[in-house]
This record gives C-alpha cells, sequence and structure tokens, in this order.
C-alpha cells in the first residue's frame, strides 16, 4: 500500500514546466487506459519502472518522488508507448523532459555523468580505443577517423558550444565545480 | 553521381569499423558518392544528451547538419540513434523559428549557421526509397542462402509521425532489402521488440537491458536463423558485445553472427567477410564465416 498524496506536497510549478515542452501538455488528457505501460518492454521486466504512472505523477506536481526515483533512467526511448497512446500523449517527449529538470536540480547517475564527461573531452560519447584502431588498420581505413577526432580544431568548436551550453559545467565532478 | 556527406557517428568508426567500410563499398557499387563529414562529432546520442539538456543536444546536433550543408549534400547515417537524433534536430530547427534563431547564436560563435537546406537520411531508407529494391537487386552477383532475423530497432521507424514510413508495428521495407540480397527474412517472436540499448539505458542498468537482448535472442534462435541482420551499430553492439555480457552474467551462450545491413549486402555484392569486417565482431564468428565461403565459390 501507498501512502496517501498530500496536496500541500504537490508543485503546480514543475508541471508548468514539463509543459513548456510543446506537446506535453497532452499528460492531461490520460484517460489511464495502460495502453503505454501495458506493452512496455521495460515495464514487463521492472514493473517498478511504469511510464503510465510516471507521467500521472508528473499531472499531479508530484515533483520531488519523480526526480529522485531510481527508474526514471529506465526508459530505452523504443516510443512503443507514444505510438499506441490513443489519445496522443507523446510520453517519450514528457519522460525526456522530467530527466532533464531532473539533471538542473542535479540528479544524475554516475555512469551518464562519465559519458556526458567523455562528450566534452573528445566529442564521442564512445571514443576510439587502441584496439579499434587495430582493426580499422587490418581493414585498410585511417586508423584515427575524420571525425572530431582526426581535426582538433573541430573538437574545439564542439568543445566551445557545449560551454556555452554550460554542459561542461553539467557533467563537471564536484570539486571541480567550486 | 548522387552525392552524400557520410555523418560517421561514434559506433561504427570507433568500434565496428566493419560498417564504415561496407557502407563505402556498397554505397560506391551502387552508384552513390560518399563524401566524409570531417569534423563531425557524437550526434549526440538522443536518449542521453537529450535526456540531460536540450540546448545541448540541439547545438551538437545542429553543428553536424550545418558541416553537411556547407558541403552542399544530405547527410547519410547508417545508425538509428545518429538517425534519430539528427531527424529530429533537423526537423525541429526547419519548422522553428525562434529555436534556430536561439541556436545560430550559439553556432555563430563556432563560425557555423543552420540554414535548413539539406535533409538527414539513413542507409535503409534511402536505399530503400531513393535507390530502390530492383537497383539493389540487380548489384547482387552472389545471392546469399541465409535465413536472416531482421532486427528494425527502434529510431528507424518511431515516433512514425515523423519518419513517413509506414507502419511502424509491422513494416517490410527493411525485409525486402534483405531479402534483395537473396536471403530469407525469417519472421520472430516480437520481432519489432527493442534491443535495450537506447535511451541512456545500457549504461544506466545494463544487467537488465541484456535481459532484453536474450528475450530477442531466444525469440531469433527459436525461429532457426542463421544471423540477425540490423540497422544501427548501437542495436549491433548490444546484441554482440551484449551476448559476450550474457555469457558472464546469465551463463547463456548464443554464438548468433550479427551483422549490419551493409555487411549483408557486402557479402552478396561478393566482397569478403574480411573484408567487410564480419570476422570483427566480439563473438567468434568463424563457423558462419566458413559457411559463407563455402556458398561463395
Ligand atoms: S496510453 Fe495514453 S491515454 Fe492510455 S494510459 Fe498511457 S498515456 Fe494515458
Ligand atoms: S519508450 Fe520507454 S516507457 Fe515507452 S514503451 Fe519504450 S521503454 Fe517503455
Amino acid at each position: 500500500m501507498s501512502d496517501a498524496i498530500k496536496t500541500s506536497s504537490l508543485s503546480p510549478e514543475f508541471r508548468k514546466e514539463i509543459f513548456e515542452e510543446p506537446g506535453t501538455e497532452k499528460i492531461t488528457m490520460c484517460f489511464n487506459c495502460t495502453g503505454c505501460s501495458s506493452g512496455c518492454p521495460m515495464t514487463e521486466l521492472e514493473p517498478e519502472f511504469n511510464i503510465r504512472k510516471f507521467l500521472r505523477m508528473a499531472n499531479l506536481g508530484m515533483k520531488d518522488e519523480l526526480l529522485n526515483n531510481p527508474y526514471l533512467w529506465y526508459c530505452t526511448t523504443c516510443y512503443k508507448c507514444q505510438e499506441r497512446c490513443p489519445q496522443g500523449v507523446p510520453n517519450v517527449d514528457a519522460l525526456l523532459k522530467i530527466r532533464t529538470i531532473a539533471v538542473q536540480n542535479g540528479v544524475m547517475l554516475p555512469a551518464h555523468k562519465k559519458v556526458g564527461q567523455l562528450v566534452v573531452k573528445s566529442g564521442h560519447a564512445v571514443p576510439i580505443n587502441d584496439d579499434t584502431k587495430e582493426k580499422r588498420k587490418a581493414l585498410g581505413l585511417d586508423e584515427v577517423p575524420p571525425t572530431v577526432h582526426r581535426f582538433p580544431d573541430a573538437l574545439s568548436e564542439v568543445k566551445k558550444l557545449l560551454h556555452i551550453a554550460g554542459f561542461d559545467k553539467i557533467v563537471a565532478e564536484e570539486e571541480e565545480k567550486k | 553521381m548522387t552525392k552524400l556527406s557520410f555523418f560517421l557517428g561514434c559506433i561504427a568508426p570507433n568500434r565496428y569499423p566493419g560498417i564504415e567500410i561496407s557502407t563505402k563499398k556498397v554505397m560506391e557499387k551502387l552508384d552513390v558518392e560518399l563524401e566524409d563529414l570531417e569534423g563531425a562529432s557524437c550526434c549526440p546520442a538522443p536518449g542521453v544528451f537529450r535526456s540531460f539538456d536540450k540546448t545541448t543536444w540541439l547545438s551538437m546536433a545542429s553543428r553536424n547538419v550545418t558541416l553537411s550543408e556547407e558541403m552542399g549534400n544530405d547527410l547519410l547515417t547508417v545508425c538509428n540513434g545518429c538517425f534519430g537524433s539528427l531527424v529530429d534536430a533537423n526537423l525541429l530547427l526547419k519548422e522553428d523559428d525562434a529555436l534556430r534563431e536561439d541556436v545560430n547564436k550559439m553556432l555563430s560563435e563556432v563560425g557555423h549557421e543552420f540554414k535548413g537546406t539539406q535533409d538527414v537520411r539513413h542507409i535503409i531508407e534511402y536505399l530503400f526509397q531513393e535507390v530502390g529494391v530492383e537497383k539493389v537487386k540487380n548489384a547482387v552477383i552472389n545471392p546469399l542462402d541465409l535465413k536472416v532475423a531482421v532486427h528494425y530497432g527502434c529510431h528507424l521507424v518511431k515516433p512514425s509521425k515523423e519518419r513517413h514510413l509506414g507502419s511502424a508495428e509491422n513494416p517490410t521495407f527493411f525485409d525486402e532489402l534483405v531479402e534483395a540480397t537473396g536471403a530469407t527474412s525469417v519472421d520472430y517472436e516480437d520481432k519489432m521488440a527493442c534491443c535495450g540499448a537506447g535511451g541512456g539505458a545500457r549504461t544506466a542498468v545494463l544487467e537488465t537491458t541484456l535481459h532484453m537482448a536474450t528475450n530477442k535472442l531466444d525469440h531469433m534462435v527459436a525461429a532457426g536463423v542463421d544471423c540477425v541482420v540490423n540497422a544501427c551499430p548501437f542495436c549491433h553492439l548490444q546484441l554482440d558485445v551484449g551476448q559476450t555480457e550474457i555469457k558472464k552474467t546469465f551463463g547463456k551462450e548464443y554464438g548468433m553472427p550479427v551483422l549490419h545491413y551493409s555487411q549483408l549486402l557486402g557479402l552478396a555484392m561478393g566482397f569478403t567477410p574480411e573484408e567487410l569486417g564480419i570476422d570483427l565482431n566480439f563473438v567468434e564468428n568463424s563457423k558462419f564465416i566458413e559457411r559463407i565461403r563455402g556458398g561463395a565459390k
């Protein structure tokens, strides 16, 4: 059994913030048919992850419960739910928006932060390694691909963009932020 | 000859270069000229970066598209994740004047401007819609006697509203391209199911996503296929590296060969498995390769 929801703990601002993402206000049109969650491959494996429930919580403004919910990060963005919703709720867009609000509030998994740091450093989420360099050579390709990996000026551009967007700060470790 | 800018992304060049070289080889045979999109970065990975910060996602994605605009070409990707990221960013910026202005303010700091003049294409839909199944068929000199599990992946077809490729629950265009190589596309349970890699889930909860990959592989094995053919290096990685992780975590061994469509088509065009990097998967493929050699005379 879960506890009763206290209206005093609900955040209408949170709801408004989510609705800044175009289309997400359609959450209010959800009639709870469970079409989204019943087909979700992640819910099948982890029933605690439930897109229908999460969007209902969003509509109520249950900010803290949602942002600190570890299952927020389980969705694979397969879009099956969004395709199925008879009410046109953009389930995935809404979930991604909720995730960005979580990140703004300092919630980010350490493993995700590492991926972000790789992009800040190398411009790639999956940078080249020695094993692949060997494979490239064996195939007759240049060891280093013609991406930001090969062109330092291009990498500088990406780093500058990430800096302007404030992304380098978002993924910096706590010590570095100070 | 049609020209396209070849956007590499991360996983193809940095983990599965066989996909990169195969794409170059097969597109040349189909009279499509690929120019390297020099200086491109991570697309960036949509599930992860759209989950972090929308401005970051848009600025990086738009820079990649802009590089292609500057070359005067449409952009070609061989990855569902890159396709999702770049198509969505491209559409959004073409349609939303205010957003485009914001992004262009950022891009001007690094000497670029998004103009909205080019399109983002995925190799599978491009081959189907622009090159055509017939032309692909005509380029086949070594018809493949293979039973194939086609894995569309998610972001090639969904969200369908933005993709315009017909049914997302029961599409056929990829199967038609696979069958053009002589191979048979074998139906299997829950064929359109996700491999589990996307949305940052592989990074966040690897073991849970391996269960998803296990489900897929079980269904493919039950259908008696010789290999799986995908349209995305990230699905490729989840299904290939994933098998080594599944072995470690659950003690289950599949030995399922995983091929990107460019590699399958390359075989049918007469290239050797080694030329296409099919031997460079993390799962050992030697039996499959021998079989191909036997059939290829
Ligand atoms: S499918 Fe749509 S209407 Fe049905 S429960 Fe999910 S969000 Fe609500
Ligand atoms: S997009 Fe996410 S919530 Fe929707 S069906 Fe797929 S895994 Fe489930």
